[in-house]
């Protein structure tokens, strides 16, 4: 019984995956992208391995939930970081954005 | 020092639960690689480790979870549709909010959460604001961005980090 529903979940996470990959691909910009990235991506990815913990059990079980935490405690300071970065060395955001604040900002030089 | 003693604790039960193994080896290595980890992030790890001993912000933090994943699993619906969708509905910018959270902690759990929910990334913290990538900005009016973005969130964290 218990392999089946862990089959199912880690179904779940994997068809995730695939709809965050069909993020990177058709959205427009680094940060759009990123967003596919991280949203679709991290749930997918800690479905699988919660899907792992309910399939396997045990050591394995408790693992793949560790490593759950970690993604999800990582994957988000990571889309972060390159979106920071990706903006402060001059990527404009798409031509359809609406506004940039960030940029009017200038980094957040005049905010100090 | 008792933060030190906190640290070292944390990392070894992380090491135990990772290796999963009580062997006489793998637990010499666990305690001197704790050690040598707690000496080395003093400074960045764990600030304020009084707070890790009052339970009221444990009760808080399990409160926070299933509000946190509901959002977790309605982001990625939301991307899923905007995805998928054939005319891709996007309107994407940065916008500006300000929090009023003060601890570092908090901040970044609230910058994580923020990314982790629908639409949002945050690109950068500076001070009070909030940088924040939205992909379909509904709002021009920075008070209610903030309302949108930010509260749901603020009155959780507030409780459990400060």
């Amino acid at each position: 019984m218990s392999e089946t529903i862990g089959m199912v979940i880690i179904s779940i996470g994997v068809a995730f995956d695939l709809f965050g990959c069909i993020g990177l691909v058709r959205l427009p910009d680094i940060y759009n992208r990123l967003q596919g990235a991280t949203k679709c991506v991290t749930l997918g990815t800690c479905l699988i391995l919660v899907g792992v913990l309910v399939h396997s059990g045990g050591a394995m079980g408790i693992k793949a939930l560790l490593c759950a935490i970690f993604v999800l405690l990582s994957s988000p300071t990571g889309a972060h970081a390159l979106a920071r970065g990706a903006h402060r060395s001059g990527v404009k955001l798409w031509k359809g954005s609406v506004m940039d604040k960030y940029a009017e900002d200038q980094e957040g030089k005049l905010d100090q | 020092m008792a933060t030190r003693i906190f640290q070292f604790l944390i990392i070894f039960i992380l090491w135990l639960l990772l290796t999963w193994s009580l062997a006489p080896q793998e637990v010499i290595v666990g305690v001197a690689l704790a050690l040598l980890l707690s000496i080395m992030l003093y400074d960045v790890f764990l600030q304020g480790s009084e707070k890790l001993v009052q339970p009221a912000r444990y009760f808080w933090f399990l409160l926070y979870l299933p509000v946190f994943f509901y959002y977790v699993v309605r982001a990625n619906l939301d991307v899923a549709y905007r995805v998928l969708h054939p005319e891709m509905p996007i309107r994407p910018g940065i916008v500006k909010v300000r929090t009023s959270l003060k601890s570092d902690m908090a901040k970044t759990f609230l910058a994580n959460s923020i990314t982790l929910t629908p639409g949002t990334l945050t690109v950068d913290i500076i001070g009070d604001h909030l940088y924040i990538h939205w992909i379909n900005i509904v709002t021009e009016d920075p008070q209610e961005e903030t309302e949108v973005i930010v509260k749901r969130f603020e009155v959780f964290l507030r409780r459990i980090f400060e």
